[in-house]
Order: structure tokens, then sequence, then C-alpha cells
């Protein structure tokens, strides 16, 4: 892979608040239509290496160098006041000018084009999510960062979610950051794991960090098979509704 | 025309609420009214620095509010100390230390509760021309840097994640808010200035159902509490800054009464 195709680069880049290490040592990049996953226990690392990629932190250990200055960001959590009346409209142009069909083509994308005119505190945490998506999608960018981007969202729509993410690395072309549980469905469309526990514990290739010791014994013996359950192509996609549409 | 003191005081208050909305409803969202008191209240410290020096007033409150910000604002970096306890001891010290300073000053004469509570009758023509073209640049300011400043209000690392520069946003709009207080505190004076900020923007969130709807609102709430504030201080003979402030307050009440009715709709 050429360096001209890295949309961001992380060199050992770590992060210490209050003389406690967040995460160290990460060295990890992602290049355009590359989908690179992270994976960890609850407090490994994974947002705040996202944040790191991101260039929130400002006091970083090692080095990060973003590419590219479109990014599009799904944050693990997100709170609105109630103070700020905020229409899911306004929320999609928070960052870009966006014209009105391409609002309204993310939104159907991710399902939720009812909504454009309602309330942000009065979505659920499903539909808020699918909103989040939409918004990071619809400036087209080079890098997404998506943190736990399917939190909440009902199981038949969470498949189509990863299929829509899938498909957008690959017309978009962009590379992708992704933060998730769900070992499952991910996998299947990850090209690179890397596998957090306070460090990089390994990462590789889904199958390589499935054969893994370490992640075995972070994960267990059930894990380890369900990723390498995952390695196959997939033949067709899902709507929806969760009707299958063979490709 | 502008020989009236009352078209004098309304033409001001007319400006200062156009400006104060806007700005208003960021104070809110962003949770700074204790942050605006304490700019206001340096603000005393300036005016004493204009009378020592013959220096004019709104630029020398503008200097003072600003430096205040910029040490607050390295404080809150550098100390353990909880943000509205940090904020209360700049605000009460800068305005303790502004009387006292005051006291100093025997040779000259202070309208003390003029310069706490405003003064219709100390707008003068320059007056005008520093709330209009001033209250213009900030709005112009503001407008510029909107997009960051309301993005990083809705989510911080949202904004910076994308490449909006949040910090120098906030640092913009914290020298706008001391150049704010700097063209009002004759016309509402220091102690009622966050007052002027919050309550319209407080009535105009009960209104709204967009950003936009609440800044407009805001600013429609600002020039009805001016204008009601106003005739009522002619009328009854009643201090301005004070009157108008109640005025907002009124308005603010009326807007409950729409909250209640929406939320009964929804049962």
């Amino acid at each position: 892979m050429s360096s001209e195709n890295i949309l961001v680069k992380l060199d050992k880049a770590g992060l210490k608040q209050n003389n406690k290490w967040l995460v160290k040592g990460v060295t990890l990049q992602v290049e355009k239509g590359k989908i690179v996953t992270l994976i960890g226990p609850n407090g490994s690392g994974k947002s705040t290496t996202a944040k790191i990629a991101l260039g929130i932190y400002k006091n970083i250990d090692g080095n990060v160098e973003k590419y590219t200055k479109k990014v599009g960001y799904v944050p693990q959590k997100i709170s609105i006041d109630w103070t700020l009346p905020l229409r899911v409209n306004d929320f999609m142009l928070l960052t870009e000018n966006l014209k009105d069909d391409e609002i309204n083509n993310a939104l159907s994308l991710t399902g939720v084009v009812h909504l454009k005119n309602k309330n942000l505190g009065t979505l659920s945490g499903g539909e808020f999510q699918r909103v989040l998506l939409a918004r990071a999608i619809s400036k087209k960018p080079d890098l997404l960062v998506l943190d736990e981007p399917v939190q909440g969202v009902d199981f038949t729509g969470e498949i189509a979610l990863y299929e829509l993410i899938k498909d957008i690395s690959e017309k978009l072309n962009c590379g992708i950051l992704l933060i998730s549980h769900d070992l499952h469905t991910v996998m299947s469309a990850t090209d690179h794991v890397v596998c957090l526990n306070g460090h990089v514990c390994c990462s590789g290739s889904p199958k390589d960090v499935a054969r893994n010791n370490e992640y075995k014994a972070l994960f267990g013996e059930q894990a380890s098979q369900t990723l390498s359950l995952y390695e196959h192509k997939h033949d067709h996609t899902h709507d929806h509704d969760g009707e299958i549409k063979k490709n | 025309m502008f020989d009236d003191f009352f078209i004098r005081a309304l033409v001001a208050g007319i400006g200062v609420a156009i400006v104060t909305g806007p700005l208003g409803c960021f104070v809110v969202w962003r949770r700074l009214s204790y942050f605006g008191d304490t700019l206001a209240h340096s603000a005393l410290l300036g005016v004493t620095m204009a009378y020592s020096f013959q220096f004019n007033i709104a630029i020398s409150v503008f200097l003072i509010s600003s430096l205040i910000a910029l040490i607050l604002i390295k404080l809150q970096k550098r100390t353990n100390l909880p943000g509205d306890a940090l904020l209360g001891l700049l605000a009460h010290s800068s305005l303790a230390v502004g009387l006292v300073v005051i006291g100093f000053l025997t040779f000259i004469r202070f309208d003390i509760m003029g310069l706490l509570f405003g003064d219709i009758l100390a707008v003068n023509v320059t007056d005008l021309l520093i709330i209009w073209f001033g209250g213009g640049l900030i709005l112009l300011v503001l407008k510029i840097i909107w997009k960051p400043l309301f993005a990083s209000t809705v989510n911080y690392e949202l904004a910076e994640a994308e490449g909006l520069n949040p910090d120098r946003a906030k640092a913009i709009f914290t020298i706008l808010m001391a150049a704010l207080i700097a063209i009002s505190i004759k016309m509402v004076g220091l102690l009622l200035i966050t007052g002027m900020l919050i309550i319209p923007a407080a009535m105009a969130r009960n209104l709204s159902d967009s950003p936009f709807k609440m800044v407009l609102f805001s600013i429609i709430g600002g020039l009805l509490s001016v204008l009601i504030g106003l005739f009522s201080s002619l009328e009854f003979n009643t201090p301005s800054g004070p009157s108008i402030i109640a005025a907002a307050l009124f308005l603010f009440i009326l807007s409950l009464f729409r909250i209640k009715q929406s939320i009964q709709l929804k049962n």
C-alpha cells in the first residue's frame, strides 16, 4: 500500500492523565477504502485511541499524523442540553453546509428521514444513533471514525447499518476506524483488527487475531471461534427490514 | 432628534438588545451566566481606570474585562478550585477592589447607583455611536465564528475532530462578551447586564424549537423589555436598568404559560 493512501497514522501514541496511562504505545494506520476495527474490554482505551487519531487530545505521547481534513465522527456518547433546541435538520448542518437533498439522502440511508424535523431530545437511543451516523457520512468524509455506531439499534437495523458502513467505505473510498464490541457482525467487514488492553495486545487480519493467544486470554476460546467463523465472503446484503438481497 | 434624553436612551437600548439577544443564547447554552457576572463585576475596575486616567469608559471597561477573562482562563487551567468558586472569587474581589479604588478617588464624584444599575440620563451621542458601531462589530464577528462556536456548544469533541478549531472560537467569544459589557454598562449597569443576557434568552427557549428561532425570539424579547422598561421608567420615575430587567422577567413569566399549554397538549 503506497503512503499516499494513508489517512491517519499513529506511531507509539499514548495518553497519560493524572499519572495514569489511559492507553500506551499504539501504532496503527487507516488507509483509504479500508476498515480498521478496535476491539477490547471496557476501559481498554478504545475511545481514547480514536480521539488521539482525531487530534482531540493535545498532550499526547508519541506521534499522530492526520493527512485529511474531511473527517466524520460518531462519538460514543453525546448529550444535548435541554436549553438548546435542536432539530435533526439543525444537527445535520452542524459542521458542514449541506444542501437539503444531501441531508435527505444521508438520513434515508440510515432510515430516519421521517425524523428530519423532530427535536433531538425526543428521539430514542437507536434513532439518535442513526442520526449521528447519517450526520457523519453526509459530508462524504475521507476518514470516518465510528465509536460504537450501532449501540441501542435493533438487531435487524444493526446488520443493515454495518452493511451500510461497509458499503460507504467502498463507495466513497474512505477509511474507517471502527470501535465495536460486536465481534459477530463486524469481523466479516473488517480488513484489520487491533485488539487493545491499555496497549496493543495484538493486531492483524481478523484471522490472525483470532489465532493469537493473548486475544484468546482476553476474550476466551468462544470469541476466538466466533471470529474465525465469520471469515467468509458475503454474497448478499440486507435492506432496512432485514430482507435479503443477492449481490 | 438625539437632543431628547429619552430618545437617546431608546436608541441605545434597542442597540444593546439586538446584541444581547444572540450572545445571551450562547450564555444560556454554554452555562456562562456566572462567567458573565464575573466579567461585568470586573467592569467597575475598568470604570475607575477610565476616571483616573481621563479615558473613554467603554474602551477602558473592554480592556479590563478582557484582561480578567484571560486571567480566568489561565487560572482555570492551573488551580484545583471548582469553576464556580473561582468565578465567585474573581467576581466579588474585582467588585470590591473597584469600590475600594473609588473610595480613594475622593476628588471625583461617582454616581455609584448609576454604575451598578444603569443611568439613561448619562447616555450621550458618543455612547450611541459606541453602542451601534461596537454592537455591529460584535454581531459581525459572532456571525463569522458562528459555525465553530455553535458546533462546539453542541459537542466540543465533534467540533474539534471535524476540524472547526473550537478553542479559537471560544477565545473570540470571550472577547465579544467583554465588548458587550463595555457597550452596555451605561444602559443597564454592571449588576444587571447578565440579566439582560439570560432572561430574554430563557424566555425565547420556552417559545422555540430551533436555535435560529431562539436567537430571533431572544432579540425580540430584549427589544420589548427595553421598550416596556424605559417607558415605565419614564412613567413611574423608576431606575432604567431595573425597570428593563423587570420587564424581561414579566415576559419570561408570560412565556411559561406557553410551555404549560404545550405540555397539556402532549398529555
